[in-house]
This record gives structure tokens, C-alpha cells and sequence, in this order.
């Protein structure tokens, strides 16, 4: 009886949806996101919510926003996914690299219902596109200055999972102290969350105790600044959001998630019928990666180099990842002149040549 | 082990104070299990503790009346707990999974506004000339006052636990309150008072992250440490001196294996990552393993009422 009507419901739901996107465009929009951690967190979430609210700032009454927090991945995000859909979601956002396999798992169920996952590249169904954003590009800002600023010559990284995303922040980082800083030696630290402040701030902690003066942290909360904040001399960015209250401290720029613009993009195109699948992937050239004020701890002359990067890189006129690079274990990657390619990018699983240690597997 | 790049004087004093939120809630919560009581909502009282001692401190400036707030905060809601199992005999295995969930929405609400302030600072206790001395000075004189508190606390309750008409009661009523209750002890008052403490405890635990060890206030800032402190209690035999021991190893492997991460250590990171959570577990359980009983209070988690 019970199974029978969860079947009822589930059917039912296929129709809605699908009588809605028969259509040619739609009148209103229900647009539903899953979070990772709390939107409180200053950081990642905080900043997909802020985009969520440009949606509802730009059509109004013409689209209902919906939003969970704190989902994990795993089981938990296909639940969270099937109650979305069958609760008459058009467009789901799931903003996290572990939804992956759940979105791909859920739009197979439900044809008429959007996904876009962010950070991911399975696109398994018609109705499954990707979005990310180029902070690799954030990343060789901040590796410039921090190459520059460094005074121990040890920098730092606190990583959360070893996937493309990261290593890719993590390299781009390297190379670019290293380019302006021969000396420069990084630490990573593999945190394993996303969001967990207190582990963070002992990450951090760890990092100064070892000498550590510049600390990029890759995952979601505020506290490493918290942490760098606590000891003169110690500098590190706004990682995701602005993290603008730290800016008397340590924090002397940032990279700033700009997730607004893609989102009322896409809900936009699903108003107006002119809605496809896509693989999207902008940088600092399409505002979805802004780098925030470089404050005047760094040096006015270093300061101007990191803006005339942001300004290449915004251009097009440079390629954080230009060869000649090498890998980590000497082989070559990258010939003179030549960029990475947006594949070898997002299937990054190497350090480049001179970073220390192994990437967990 | 490879300490190479790695200081073991900072180490140490870097443990003493990460393991303070889990000591203290951990010891908290063993007396409450001693008195046959089992609270799984350690977690909700410490983000709760962490919350309310985070807004105290701010809108008070003082860091002291924040940890006094967090423990107030902690206890009121506990008493949530004490008064749904104690007085309507609800199942304690359930209300304390909900007074979990109910702290850390509650908690989530009420820290709206709270992001991105900075709490007025917990200061180091002792003047910089003892904190400079080598060795002794960042481990015996380096840390704030509750890193101090967490551990008499530890004293304090072996002490009381073992050797104290109080703590005879408490274990009497933990071990079997019919023979308490015909003693004419009041029973059910006395798990109340059990609660509270260890709510207060929680709470100040969970001050002590928003405060000290963070310090601001993030939504879900606790990040399970309820959970390993509940583990810690059990594994520790409800015994206060080695529910410290279990808390400074948890906290110790933790620091101690970012530490390794950064000095470049040739383990791999899945190992290290895991290393707190094993080693613990084993040592604690090496520690017990041998003896008869395995300790756990006898009416642990059983509800008792007058009538039966």
C-alpha cells in the first residue's frame, strides 16, 4: 500500500514536471538548491545562497526558491534530490563535487526536472549540466603575492579532498610563488572536510607552528584566518567569500565566488524556452571569479603585479598554466608557450614539479 | 617516529588546548553515565554552550561571563533532557538523539547575525616572562585558564567520584537506583542535578571552541566533537583520569598528525587522517581490556520511577 502510493506520487510527479517543460518556456520557475554546509559559513555555501537571491532579485514572483543546508553527500543528497524533484523542482542546483553521482543517479528518474551540478563533469543524461569556475586563476594571484610576501620562504595550503578542483589550486598556487620566490617551499595539509572550523584552525596552527607565513585555505569556513590572525606576521585569503572582516588582519586579498550571473542565466533560459545543456566553465573573465581588494599590507609595486596578472588573465592574454612545466616527477607536462587544456585541467590528479609529498588517492 | 621539522614542546601545548572542548564535555557526560543516565545530546548542549557563551562574551566583552554563559546555556538545555526523561520517563536513547538535533537547529537560528564578529580574547593566565622559559613554559604556563579549569575538573571529579559521600550516591543511584530509592535517596533528583552538571560542562566545552579555539561563531562550529567525546567516556571506563588520557590522545593524534602532513612525513595522508580515531579506540581499549566488569554503570540508560 505504502509502496504503491510512493509509485502514485513518484508518477505523478514525472507528469507535473514534464507538463510544465512540454512548453515552450514557462511561466514561473520553482528553483531548488542543496548546500553542502551551512549557509552561515561565510565561505562556499554562503556565497551559492547569495546567488540564489540574485535569482529571486531578478524575476521576482516569476520563480520560488528552494534551498536545503548542511546536505551531506552520499545517500543522504539522493534523497534529499528525489524529495526536490517530486516536489515540483524545475531546476536543482547541487553545489558540491560529492553530489555528482547522486544528481546523475536522480535525472535519470526524472527527465523533465534541470540539474546542474557544480564542480563536476559527469553529464550522464540530457538534462544534467556542469558549471564551475576557474579559481585556479584566483589561485595564481594569490601564489604571487604570497611568493612575494613570504618571509620564512614556507608557504602554506589547506586542502580538503584530493580531487581536480583542488590540485588544480594547489599547482596553480606553487607555480606562481614559485615563479616570482625560487626559495619557496610549500606544506599541504590534507584537512578531509569541507567544513569543520575547528580542524581547520588546527591546520592552520600546525602550519605556523612549522613556520608557515602564508596560508590559502581550500576549504569553506573562516577560520584559518581566525587561526593566522592570532600570530604578527602571518597573512592568508578569503577563500570563496570575501571574508571582509578579516581585512585588518590577515586577510590581504580574496577569491570571491561570484555564482549570480550563471544562476539567473540559466533560470532566465528556462523562462524564456531557450534553456540546452551546457558544460559551463567562466573565470575572472566572465565575473564569476573576482578577486577581492589586496589591502596595504602587500606593497604597493606587488600589488600592482598581482592586478596587472588579474587583468591578463582577464584578457586572455595569460594562461595560468603556460608551459614549460613539468610534473612532480619530472616528466614533461607542458611545452614552452603551450596551455593546459581544459581536460587535462579537470582531470588533474599530478603536482608539478617541485611540490613535496603525495596526493592521497 | 619521525619528529624531524616537528617541535614536541609545541605539540604538547598545542594538544592541551585542543582537546579542552572534548575533556570537558567528556567529563561532564561521565558523570552523568555514572549516575545511570545516558544523554546523547552532548552535541546539542555544546553548540548550544557555544552559541550562547559566544553572544554573552560579545555583548559583555568579557571572555569569563562568556564560558559562565555557555555553561548556563548548556545546562538550560539539559533540563529539556532531564525533564522529559526524569519526570515523563521518555526513552532516554531517543530524546537525547533529538536534543541533538534540537540544539544545533536552535543553535543555527539563533547565531543569525553572529557571523564574521570577533569574541573578546581568552588571554594566557601567566605573565610573558614564566611563558618564555623553554619547555616548561608553553606547556605549564602557555595556556588560558580553562585549559587549567579542564584539568583540575579532572582531579576534582576523580576525587569526588571515588572518595565522596556525593559521588557514592551518585554511583549508588547509577548502579541501582531501586537499592538508592530505598535508601531514601531521591533518585530522579538527584540524575536532574547529574544532567545539569553535564549539560554545563557541554556547554562550556562548547564555549570554549567559539571562543578560544576558533574563535568566532560559524553554524555547526562544534563539527561532532559531542560525538567523540560520548565515545571517549565509554572507552575510558567511565573513569575521569582516563577519559583525560583518551581526550589528550584524540587531541594529540589529531594535532600531531596535521603536524606530520606539513613537515612533509613519508605515512600517507589516509593513514594519518584516520591515526586519531584508531589509536584512541585502541589504547583505550587495550587499557580495559583484562578486567572483569567493563564498568558501564548497571542501570545505565534505564528511566526509574517511585511506583515500580
Amino acid at each position: 500500500m505504502k509502496r504503491r502510493n510512493l509509485l502514485a506520487t513518484a508518477a505523478m510527479g514525472v507528469l507535473l514536471a514534464s507538463g510544465g517543460a512540454l512548453a515552450q518556456g514557462m511561466d514561473k520557475v520553482k528553483a531548488c538548491f542543496v548546500y553542502v554546509g551551512p549557509i552561515g559559513d561565510g565561505g562556499w555555501t554562503f556565497q551559492h545562497h547569495d546567488g540564489a537571491m540574485q535569482v529571486k532579485a531578478a524575476y521576482g514572483d516569476k520563480v520560488e526558491i528552494q534551498y536545503q543546508e548542511s546536505v551531506p553527500e552520499g545517500a543522504d543528497a539522493e534523497r534529499v534530490l528525489t524529495q526536490m524533484a517530486l516536489g515540483g523542482c524545475n531546476i536543482i542546483f547541487t553545489t558540491s563535487f560529492g553530489y555528482m553521482d547522486a544528481t546523475n543517479a536522480v535525472a535519470a528518474k526524472f527527465p523533465d526536472v534541470k540539474f546542474e551540478h557544480a564542480t563536476g563533469f559527469k553529464r550522464e543524461h540530457p538534462n544534467v549540466s556542469t558549471y564551475n569556475a576557474r579559481f585556479y586563476e584566483g589561485r595564481a594571484i594569490q601564489g604571487h603575492i604570497a611568493g612575494k610576501m613570504t618571509k620564512s620562504n614556507k608557504i602554506g595550503y589547506i586542502a580538503s579532498f584530493p580531487i581536480p578542483e583542488v590540485i588544480m589550486g594547489i599547482n596553480s598556487y606553487y607555480l606562481h610563488a614559485k615563479k616570482v620566490n625560487p626559495d619557496v617551499q610549500l606544506s599541504v595539509v590534507w584537512a578531509f572536510t569541507w567544513f569543520d572550523p575547528a580542524k581547520e584552525a588546527d591546520s592552520a596552527k600546525a602550519l605556523i607552528d612549522q613556520g608557515v607565513d602564508v596560508i590559502a585555505a581550500h576549504t569553506d569556513s573562516t577560520a584559518p584566518l581566525a587561526e593566522a590572525a592570532k600570530v604578527e606576521g602571518v597573512i592568508g585569503f578569503g577563500q570563496a567569500s570575501d571574508m571582509a572582516a578579516y581585512k585588518d588582519g590577515p586577510r590581504v586579498t580574496s577569491i570571491i565566488d561570484n555564482w549570480g550571473p550563471y544562476y539567473v542565466k540559466r533560470v532566465g533560459a528556462l523562462l524564456d524556452g531557450t534553456y540546452e545543456q551546457i558544460d559551463a566553465w567562466e573565470g575572472i573573465a566572465g565575473g564569476e571569479v573576482l578577486i577581492g581588494e589586496i589591502t596595504d599590507k602587500v606593497p604597493a609595486d606587488v600589488k600592482a603585479e598581482a592586478e596587472a596578472m588579474r587583468d591578463a588573465i582577464a584578457a586572455g592574454t595569460y594562461h595560468p598554466f603556460t608551459g614549460p612545466i613539468n610534473k612532480q616527477d619530472g616528466s614533461p607536462w607542458l611545452a614552452e608557450g603551450e596551455t593546459a587544456s581544459d581536460g587535462d585541467l579537470l582531470g588533474m590528479n599530478f603536482y608539478v614539479e617541485g611540490i613535496v609529498g603525495d596526493i592521497p588517492k | 617516529m619521525d619528529l624531524g621539522g616537528i617541535n614536541p614542546v609545541i605539540l604538547i601545548a598545542t594538544l592541551m588546548a585542543s582537546a579542552v572542548p572534548i575533556l570537558l564535555a567528556a567529563l561532564g557526560e561521565t558523570v552523568v553515565e555514572r549516575a545511570g543516565v545516558l544523554n546523547l545530546g552532548v552535541e546539542g548542549m555544546m553548540i548550544f554552550g557555544a552559541l550562547g557563551g559566544f553572544i554573552v562574551a560579545v555583548h559583555s566583552g568579557s571572555p569569563v561571563l562568556g564560558f559562565i554563559g555557555g555553561a548556563v546555556c548548556g545546562a538550560l538545555l539539559s533540563l529539556i533532557f532531564a525533564a522529559l526523561t526524569q519526570v515523563f520517563l521518555a526513552n532516554q536513547v531517543a530524546t537525547g538523539l533529538a536534543l541533538t538535533l534540537f540544539g544545533l537547529g536552535v543553535s543555527s537560528l539563533g547565531g543569525q547575525g553572529y557571523n564574521g564578529i570577533k569574541p573578546p580574547p581568552t588571554g594566557k593566565l601567566f605573565p610573558q616572562a614564566l611563558t618564555d622559559l623553554p619547555v616548561v613554559g608553553p606547556i605549564v604556563f602557555g595556556h588560558d585558564w580553562v585549559v587549567y579549569f579542564s584539568i583540575a575538573m579532572t582531579a576534582v571529579l576523580w576525587w569526588v567520584l571515588k572518595s565522596t559521600r556525593v559521588g557514592l550516591i551518585i554511583r549508588a543511584v547509577g548502579e541501582s537506583h531501586e537499592a538508592a530509592h530505598a535508601l531514601g535517596y531521591k533518585v530522579n533528583r538527584i540524575r536532574l542535578a547529574c544532567i545539569a552538571f553535564g549539560g554545563a560542562m557541554a556547554g562550556m566545552g562548547g564555549a570554549y571552541v567559539s571562543l578560544a579555539r576558533v574563535p568566532q561563531w560559524v553554524d555547526g562550529i562544534t563539527a561532532g566533537a559531542g560525538w567523540i567525546a560520548l565515545a571517549i567516556v565509554v572507552f575510558a571506563s567511565w573513569k575521569p583520569w582516563r577519559v583525560l588520557i583518551g581526550a589528550y590522545l584524540f587531541g594529540g593524534i589529531t594535532v600531531l598528525q596535521l603536524n606530520l602532513q606539513v613537515a612533509g612525513s613519508a605515512i600517507p595522508v589516509e593513514y594519518l587522517s584516520m591515526a586519531p580515531y584508531l589509536i584512541t579506540i585502541l589504547v583505550l581499549v587495550i587499557m580495559s581490556a583484562g578486567r572483569k566488569a567493563s564498568g558501564a554503570p548497571a542501570a545505565l540508560g534505564q528511566n526509574f520511577h517511585a511506583s515500580r
